[in-house]
């Protein structure tokens, strides 16, 4: 079946159940992408202000998982989901795991962007964070549209960007090493761009769990670890 | 203060869930299935250790055909449970495992049923016999109005099966206990089998099918008159009769079908659409239908 549907139950309640279990994973899915856009954002911009506040939503993120996880429970105990049914709400208790992993990588970018404004100096490193940042806000962005149509084959094509950001970020590392060898003054600064960018590959690892789990979904085969 | 990177930062989409929920496909209504475009059973119908082989049965009530070319085979020592809306044919293809549908008045069944090669349907086969060989267990319990231990007695003793006094008890101790109700009823083996709880009564209906040694049990819906203590105790049963004995259980439980069986047959007006291992059959199923009907959509 490539045709998903979660609706046409005999059980109208069932399709809200499942509908809602998905429109809040959407939801946050979007919130997380925000947060990750804002961290990106604010230690190019040395925004302070604005990694405060993906720091402060990184606690509602962690509230809409305990939340989702919960209706997810509520409805394998009350509903025994089947084939698809159950694919999905298995998708969605391990999807929002990763949303949430993503949400605390974007806080502790936040928190090294707040480090790196209040230390200023130079802004080696940054055309790095950027590079990887764009290309990882990406692949999050085209794995939660590939959630959203559920669409196995945009999921696939996105598992295969998380390679290139795995080589960006083996360049990124040697560069930083690099800056470090040159003015050994730079190195806690340094480490900073070590850690964001090493989140930013996290990432991208959790965005390409994402996408195993929607062909899962969708195809009803474990493509993991392949 | 920090130093600004001066170059474009990415784009920030303010509103992404929100379009995600507008690119979100709303699937049009129905399953859009037709049963008359299925053609071929899908999956794994069958087996290289086939005990029970049938091909292209065809059953008729009169005019009226029931089952539609079906093929499957059912291996030895295997649970097969066999599912699907009510009137799919699933209890009509049950019983002609055994014959019982030939007490039904304008009954007819066409094709190949055959057990270890063996032709059910050849004139000359004892019916009585095979229905030795071939045990069933009713939706309802029915015990003999007799007691306990002739309730189990009974077929072995018209079969022959006992020559002496000690054999028979024998075979009715070692049934009970195989149908785990022994220790149960070992005291009032001379008390009537009806004033017996109703999964004890199941279960004593079971150890009358198996006091013959049959090579296949029958089961038609057999907890649907209980409750679910009784229904976990036959489920665990089925799964220590299957060591020695062939299943074909026929349930409207799904939960029950995914528990018990090996492989799973959905029956859908008529036609076997689909046979697959059980973990596959509720976990990923083949066909459409199938996926409709376990997902609990039909309409």
């Amino acid at each position: 079946m490539t045709k998903m549907s979660f609706e046409n139950h005999i059980m109208k309640q069932f399709d809200e159940e499942l509908e809602e279990i998905r429109t809040r994973l959407m939801e946050m899915g979007g919130k997380v992408e925000q947060q990750l856009q804002n961290a990106v954002l604010a230690i190019g911009q040395a925004d302070s202000k604005l990694a405060e506040e993906v720091i402060v939503e990184e606690r509602h993120v962690d509230a809409m998982e305990v939340d989702i996880d919960e209706a997810c429970i509520l409805i394998i105990a009350r509903r025994q989901p089947a084939a698809s049914d159950l694919r999905l709400v298995m998708m969605v208790t391990k999807a929002v795991n990763d949303l949430e992993r993503i949400g605390d990588e974007a806080k502790k970018i936040a928190n090294h962007a707040i480090l790196l404004a209040e230390g200023g100096g130079s802004i080696k490193g940054y055309p790095e964070i950027r590079h990887i940042g764009t290309s990882v806000i990406k692949m999050l962005a085209n794995a939660l549209d590939a959630f959203a149509r559920f669409d196995a084959e945009a999921a696939i094509r996105t598992i295969e960007e998380d390679k290139q950001i795995d080589l960006d970020y083996k360049t990124a590392l040697r560069e930083v090493v690099t800056y470090m060898m040159e003015d050994p003054r730079s190195i806690s600064r340094a480490i900073n761009i070590l850690w964001v960018v090493r989140s930013l590959e996290r990432i991208g690892d959790h965005a390409k769990n994402l996408c195993e789990q929607i062909v899962f979904v969708v195809k009803g085969k474990d493509i993991r670890h392949q | 203060m920090g130093v600004k990177d001066t170059t474009a930062v990415p784009v920030i989409n303010k509103k992404a869930s929100i379009n995600r929920q507008t690119i979100a496909p709303k699937i049009a209504s129905g399953h859009g299935l037709d049963v008359d475009d299925h053609k071929v059973t899908v999956g794994q119908s069958f087996s290289q250790n086939a005990k029970m082989t049938m091909r292209n049965v065809n059953v008729f009530y009169g005019d009226k055909q029931a089952i539609y070319d079906v093929n499957i085979d059912i291996a030895k020592n295997e649970v097969m449970a066999m599912i699907g809306p009510s009137g799919c044919g699933k209890s009509t293809f049950l019983r002609t495992l055994n014959r019982m549908n030939d007490t039904v008045e304008g009954c007819r069944v066409e094709g190949d049923i055959l057990m270890d090669g063996e032709n059910l349907y050849a004139p000359k086969l004892d019916v009585v016999e095979l229905r030795a060989r071939v045990g069933m267990v009713f939706q309802k319990p029915n015990p003999f109005p007799k007691s306990i231990y002739d309730n189990v007695a009974y077929g072995p003793k018209i079969h022959g099966l006992a020559d002496t006094r000690v054999d028979l008890d024998e075979i009715v101790e070692s049934s009970l206990r195989k149908a785990s109700l022994w220790e149960e009823v070992k005291e009032r083996l001379h008390q009537p089998g009806t004033g017996l709880s109703g999964g004890q009564q199941q279960r004593l209906c079971i150890a009358r099918a198996i006091a013959v040694s049959p090579e296949i049990i029958l089961m038609d819906e057999p907890c649907s008159a209980l409750d679910p203590i009784a229904t976990a105790k036959i489920e665990e049963l089925i799964e220590e009769l299957s060591q020695n004995f062939t299943i074909a259980i026929v349930t409207h439980s799904m939960q029950q079908a995914a528990r018990v069986s090996h492989r799973t047959a959905y029956f859908h007006l008529g036609k076997l659409i689909e046979v697959n291992p059980t973990e596959q059959v509720f976990t990923m199923p083949e066909h459409p239908l199938t996926e409709a009907y376990i997902t609990g959509r039909f309409g």
